[in-house]
């Protein structure tokens, strides 16, 4: 029997395609797990499940009867339930009156709503209390109570949006274990989710959605976590490869014991130290949520580091304020281009001074040379290819591709030393990104040093010379882009892996050990490899405590970086 | 690119028009439903408008009001509320009297210092809430409410006669300033007299306009208020831009009495104007920012004002007056929203058309089914 069954969805907004042709069933009493990269159109696919969005091809049905979504009500009313990636409880109300607020007529508000949650709460084993205050509960808590709150309204089909991003591994235990209790009951859940070994560990069936397609399913007795990521990443795209290598022996960039802590003393980053040279490009691979995001805060200067330094040319710029950074010649392309790189509501040439009002063409002395920009916003659309039929229109109305050329080309333009490129191709089409990436190879020949962020592991093998991965805010492994593979990588951003990582050698087995965090000398694989034996010690030692003690924070970091809410299909539609 | 151009200005344009129709319309409804001719009175204060002295009081009014708005719409221009123009122009005006009642220096030293003690008083006032909001992240709405009713105790404090006070009668007032620091008005002969300081608004006006589009300075500021995040990662620092612009806005209400106080009534009294903070709240909304938009919005309130008190004598009420205003400004709010939301969609639109009409993206996309664990 099959509790629901998307077939040949699509979902087009202006300029991109969200969803194309999407086929997804899930059968009951089973957990199908839905994966894929941030952006491959997972939140669009379970928005329209939840009619908060329309197809505008496909069809849904559930329980074999066709049907169509115009609200999240007609969705409840079907059985089909979400819980939020980030929760929807009053603090100040109890559980219980969260959990019927909103849906007062079904049990009533007193007794019979008490008796059904504890109902609910017994026959899942959620263990919920209905007179607590939320304020009072944990983040796993109120999880359940999310997940009771579906429940109460009947539903069958539970959709979890990313429910493990802010748990700790004991919590996903236990989380997994009343996924189990409900698909014992005959209901079905829809995980979506990026990391693979908690997907492998609970799914029955696994889709795999990718570049806003599904490519594939899996059985999780027949595959293995490789495999999976090898689907998800994908790895016919256009290869970025670098034919020669440019990288000198120059610092630009080095960054020392760099640490960053939330305010309440956990780090985010902890002992950070790179350096990046002229002509070479730094690929850092990672989940996200890692801390990837404070890394790029604190070199652009929008978070300030707690200890380490970092240093720019021969310049300490660690207490530097942003403008100043960037005045001297540090690009950025951020992850989030809506959030970071664009006024939507300005015109393009204003778009153009953005980042860089101080410096010419924008300004002369203390006032702005909107002509000057102008111009120069022309050059940029031609030598960018933006499509756009004008400089006067609002970036709002440019596709997602064409707003990116537009900051790269913003940023190409001021002949930065270092370029920061948070996911620099994502949401963007292929011949867009070919693009891209041509003008930061061809930079990179003149000297630029790059620290290239991306989830596209094909993407930062083909463009950097040398690998870093950042796990739960440390750089825990480094890698020769030339020897590694996708696979690997994958299991060092999972925290399986950590030191240098290299072909037919079990991981963290070779000299080079914790070489990510300790050697800066930074001269690519080179360098590593010859690392003192010592390294290995820490890295095993990393291992062991590292997973008990850090993944707290690990989740949470991904809590403070909510990547698939602002990023990807959903942020292109706006 | 022309044709963009043409629409941002049919944009601007059809927000206001919009509004003020449907005002009308409702004020007439207003007027039918108390049993009343709805054409009349329009009629009437139309024929106001037409008097040199009823356009001498507009002028002078109107001035106060723009000082007003700009003030405000500085910071709507970042994401800024200030609520509280009302006291920091009161109080402002009141040090102004003070200072004018006090010190005697030369008409050129005197009204400079007039007017820097107004900005300054101004800019204090909306630099306490600009303060607690950088430092303590205290909403400067909240802030500037309170300070409002603070300004109104401090300025009842100065009142008393041991301190700067002046009795006059049941009147208090600060007592006459010295002659050096009145400014001449322009003469309009039996009309009466233009307020030398609507010059300054005017001169305020298109200082506003060049520092908000000219400069570095103006760009970060729209940048801020367009999206805080951006703007932080172009390098604006958002606290020091938050201060910096509740200083700037303070100052200019600062000078928002001084036109009155230094043209007509040389002292700070009961009678003293008040409201001129929060109408300029409306002003600068249906001004939408814009110093030319802000301009003829003051000019309206100010013949609403100046044109009302005749229907008293031709049996309607004037609040028939405040009834539009109110009515004005929600319809503004509503329909600027809806324009804007209408334009950004209409123009991503059209670049989506004319982009196809051009040409199409290679966009291969990836359809290819695997199966993984095969």
């Amino acid at each position: 029997m099959t509790a629901v069954e998307l077939a040949g969805i699509t979902k087009r907004f202006p300029g991109v395609v969200a969803n194309h042709d999407i086929h997804l069933t899930v059968r009951k009493g089973t957990v199908h797990a839905l994966v894929g990269e941030n952006g491959a159109g997972k939140s669009t696919l379970m928005k329209i499940l939840y009619g908060m969005q329309k197809p505008d091809e496909g069809t849904i049905a559930t329980d074999g009867e066709q049907v169509t979504f115009s609200s999240p009500a007609d969705a409840i009313a079907r059985g089909i339930g979400m819980v939020h990636q980030h929760f929807m409880l009053a603090d100040n109300l109890t559980v219980l009156e969260n959990v019927v607020l909103g849906s007062e007529k079904l049990y009533g508000i007193g007794a019979r709503a008490r008796r059904r949650i504890k109902e609910i709460s017994e026959r899942y084993g959620l263990g919920v209390r209905p007179d607590v205050l939320v304020e009072e509960l944990g983040v796993a808590a109120r999880q359940r109570v999310e997940i009771l709150k579906v429940l109460y309204r009947g539903a069958r089909t539970l959709i979890l949006d990313e429910p493990t991003a802010v748990l700790v591994p004991q919590e996903v235990d236990a989380l997994f274990d009343n996924l189990r209790e409900l698909k014992s009951e005959g209901l079905s859940v829809i995980f979506i989710s990026h990391k693979l070994g908690e997907v492998l560990s609970v799914a029955d069936e696994i889709t795999v959605i990718r570049r806003g397609t599904t490519v594939g399913t899996a059985v999780p007795a027949e595959t293995t976590p490789r495999q999976l990521a090898e689907l998800m990443v994908g790895s016919e795209l256009p290869t970025p490869e670098t034919a020669e290598s440019t990288v000198t022996d120059r610092a630009v960039l080095t960054v020392d014991t760099l640490r960053l802590a939330a305010p309440g003393g956990k780090a985010l980053l902890d002992d950070i130290s790179f350096t990046i040279h002229a002509g070479e490009v730094l690929g850092i691979a990672g989940v996200e949520g890692n801390g990837q995001t404070e890394l790029v805060d604190a070199l652009i200067g929008l978070r300030h580091a707690d200890s380490g330094t970092i240093r720019f040319l021969d310049q300490d710029i660690t207490a530097l304020p942003t403008r100043k950074r960037r005045e001297q010649g540090v690009g950025y392309i951020p992850e989030d281009r809506h959030r970071h790189g664009l006024l939507l509501e300005a015109p393009l040439w204003e778009n153009r001074i953005l980042g860089h009002v101080t410096e010419k063409p924008n300004s002369k002395g203390v006032w702005l040379d909107p002509k000057g920009s102008q111009e120069d916003t022309r050059r940029i659309v031609e030598t960018y290819d933006v499509r756009t039929p004008g400089i006067d229109v609002t970036a709002a109305s440019l596709s997602g591709g064409n707003q990116q050329k537009l900051i790269v080309g913003r940023e190409m333009s001021h002949k930065p030393r270092f370029l920061i490129a948070a996911h620099p191709t994502r949401g963007v089409d292929v011949g867009a990104q070919a693009a891209i990436w041509d003008h930061i190879r061809e930079a990179r020949r003149e000297g630029l040093a790059v620290l290239l962020i991306s989830a596209d592991l094909d993407e930062l093998i083909g463009l950097s010379d040398t690998l870093r991965v950042i796990y739960d805010g440390r750089l825990v492994a480094d890698a020769d882009p030339a020897a590694v593979t996708p696979e690997e990588l994958g299991s060092a951003m999972t925290g399986a892996a950590s030191g240098h990582l290299e072909h037919e050698e079990p991981p963290g087995d070779d000299g080079s050990g914790a070489g990510g965090a300790e050697d800066d000398d930074g001269s690519g694989a080179g360098g590593a490899e010859d690392g003192d034996g010592s390294g290995a010690g820490e890295a095993g030692g990393d291992g062991g405590p590292g997973a008990e003690k850090i993944p707290g924070d690990a989740g949470r970091g991904v809590d403070k970086t909510p990547g698939d809410a602002g990023s990807g299909a959903e942020g292109e539609a706006r | 690119m022309k044709k963009f151009d043409k629409e941002r200005v049919l944009l601007a344009v059809a927000g206001p028009v919009i509004a003020l129709a449907v005002a009308f319309v409702l004020s007439a409804i207003v007027l039918i439903a108390s049993g009343k001719n709805p054409v009349e009175p329009f009629a009437l204060m139309f024929e106001q408008a037409g008097f040199s002295d009823i356009q001498v009081l507009i002028v002078n009014q109107a001035s106060m009001y723009y000082i007003a708005a700009l003030a405000v719409a500085i910071g709507f221009r970042m994401n800024l509320f200030n609520i509280g123009v009302d006291g920091q122009y009161q109080l402002a005006a009141m040090t102004a009297a003070i200072v004018g009642a006090h010190a005697d220096l030369p008409a050129a030293l005197q009204i400079p210092l007039l007017l820097l003690t107004a900005v300054l008083t101004g800019a204090f006032w909306s630099g306490i809430a600009g303060v607690l909001k950088m430092t303590r992240g205290v909403s400067e709405v909240v802030a500037t409410i309170m300070l409002n009713s603070i300004a109104t105790a401090v300025i009842g404090y100065l009142w008393l006669p041991d301190v700067f006070g002046v009795k006059i009668g049941n009147n208090n007032t600060t007592g006459e300033m010295h002659e050096s620091g009145w400014v001449p008005g322009i003469d309009m002969g039996a009309a009466g007299e233009i307020y030398g300081l609507v010059i300054l608004a005017v001169v305020l006006g298109i200082g506003y306009w060049l520092v908000l589009n000219r400069t570095r300075f103006g760009f970060d500021l729209r940048a801020s208020g367009a999206s805080e995040s951006a703007a932080a990662a172009s390098g604006v620092n958002p606290k020091r831009m938050v201060l910096t612009a509740m200083l700037i806005s303070g100052g200019l209400a600062g000078l928002a009495g001084l036109p009155i106080l230094l043209g007509d009534t040389h002292t700070y009294s009961l009678n003293f104007p008040t409201g001129i903070g929060f109408l300029g709240i409306g002003i600068a909304l249906l001004g939408r920012n814009s110093p030319v938009g802000i301009a003829f919005a003051a000019l309206l309130w100010a013949w609403l004002d100046k044109a009302s008190p005749e229907l008293d004598f031709h049996g309607y009420d004037k609040e028939i007056a405040v009834i539009m205003q109110g009515l004005i400004v929600l319809a503004v709010v509503v329909s600027y929203e809806a324009v804007r939301e209408w334009g950004l969609r209409r123009q991503q639109r059209r670049v989506g058309a004319e982009l196809a009409a051009g040409h199409v993206l290679g966009a291969t996309d990836n359809t290819e089914k695997e199966v993984a664990g095969r």
